[in-house]
């Protein structure tokens, strides 16, 4: 089943055509994106580069992970919801756009990543992880939020 | 010799044309440009959120402070490359451009916000060090970080519209 009906669904809603009409609008809500990726940032890499052995490596993961976790969860939200609005006022544009593509695929896999295999390795007693997971771990997270930043970048340059 | 001459000289160079023509190269730029914010502003805000005793509690304002302060200055490295790279591809836009003037306006005021905060505030950091929530002074400056980089962000994003733009420099 192809998925277009949906999007093109989406780019007709009353939401995306307004978003399309004006002229302040869709930077606006671009901005707030770009906001909320500046607090995503910061609250995946205190506790990734903690799992690295580096940042605040005399703090306990679990109590950085912990306090990460609202900031975290709360600039999600606001990514999502500033990410939905974007999409519905350029829908079509993004079905054929590969880097729309690829940002929705790894998407996916980084928040399934970062609430189940990170949270709960991070939730962990200390001396229970091997250095060796706990440095894995951080990698394949950092990796997997880079894509989606980077792709999210380039649906802009690509058609 | 003027600031819109220099623009307008450095804009014939041959590696700004280059740049500003590259298929790949000016896209790769600006994308370290903007995941570059992750590591610049995430790490700045973590110690701002901590400066305002919402966040990190129980880790002491110095620690956080100097643990993550190599990566905030790596980020800042970063940023100021590939940001004069950006602009060094698009001189005389960029120069005559209503947000990238309020963006460097924004960025003299952070560094300002730094250094009266360095002078006046964290020297004392002795004293409140372990506390959840730090003193007026700390967070004011945090408050007001926060703020300007926000102000910052927003226009950066805000250089690529050419609403404000004088005809002809395209």
């Amino acid at each position: 089943m192809s998925l277009l009906p949906l999007f093109e669904w989406c780019e007709n809603t009353a939401v995306g055509q307004a978003i399309r009409d004006s002229l302040w609008l869709f930077p606006v809500i671009e901005s707030v994106h770009l906001l909320a990726l500046a607090l995503i940032g910061g609250a995946v890499l205190i506790v990734d580069l903690r799992l690295l052995g580096l940042g605040l490596r005399r703090q306990p993961v679990t109590q950085l992970a912990r306090d990460a976790q609202p900031w975290l969860v709360g600039g999600l939200l606001v990514m999502v919801a500033s990410g939905i609005l974007l999409f519905t006022s350029e829908a079509i544009k993004c079905y054929y756009n590969t880097a729309f593509r690829t940002k929705m695929t790894f998407l996916l896999p980084a928040i399934l990543f970062t609430f189940t295999v990170r949270r709960r390795l991070a939730a962990a007693e200390v001396g229970r992880v091997r250095p060796l997971w706990s440095k894995l771990t951080a990698l394949v997270s950092v990796s997997l939020w880079s894509v989606v930043g980077a792709a999210g970048r380039w649906i802009g340059f690509s058609g | 010799m003027s600031l819109l001459d220099f623009c307008k000289w450095l804009e014939k160079t041959p590696w700004s044309v280059a740049l500003h023509e590259s298929l790949w190269v000016y896209p790769i730029v600006e994308s370290v440009h903007v995941l570059t914010l992750c590591l610049f502003l995430g790490t700045a805000v973590m110690l701002d959120l901590r400066l305002l005793g919402v966040t990190l509690r129980r880790a002491p304002v110095s620690e956080v402070y100097g643990r993550l302060l190599p990566w905030t200055a790596a980020g800042f490295v970063l940023m100021v490359i590939s940001g004069a790279l950006l602009f060094y591809a698009i001189p005389v836009r960029t120069y005559l451009n209503i947000f990238f003037r309020v963006k460097v306006g924004l960025l003299l005021l952070a560094g300002l916000n730094v250094w009266v905060f360095q002078r006046a505030v964290f020297r004392g950091v002795a004293e409140w060090d372990l506390d959840r929530v730090p003193p007026r002074g700390a967070r004011v400056a945090a408050g007001l970080s926060l703020a300007l980089w926000a102000g910052i962000v927003v226009a950066g994003r805000m250089i690529a519209y050419n609403w404000f733009d004088p005809p002809g420099v395209h």
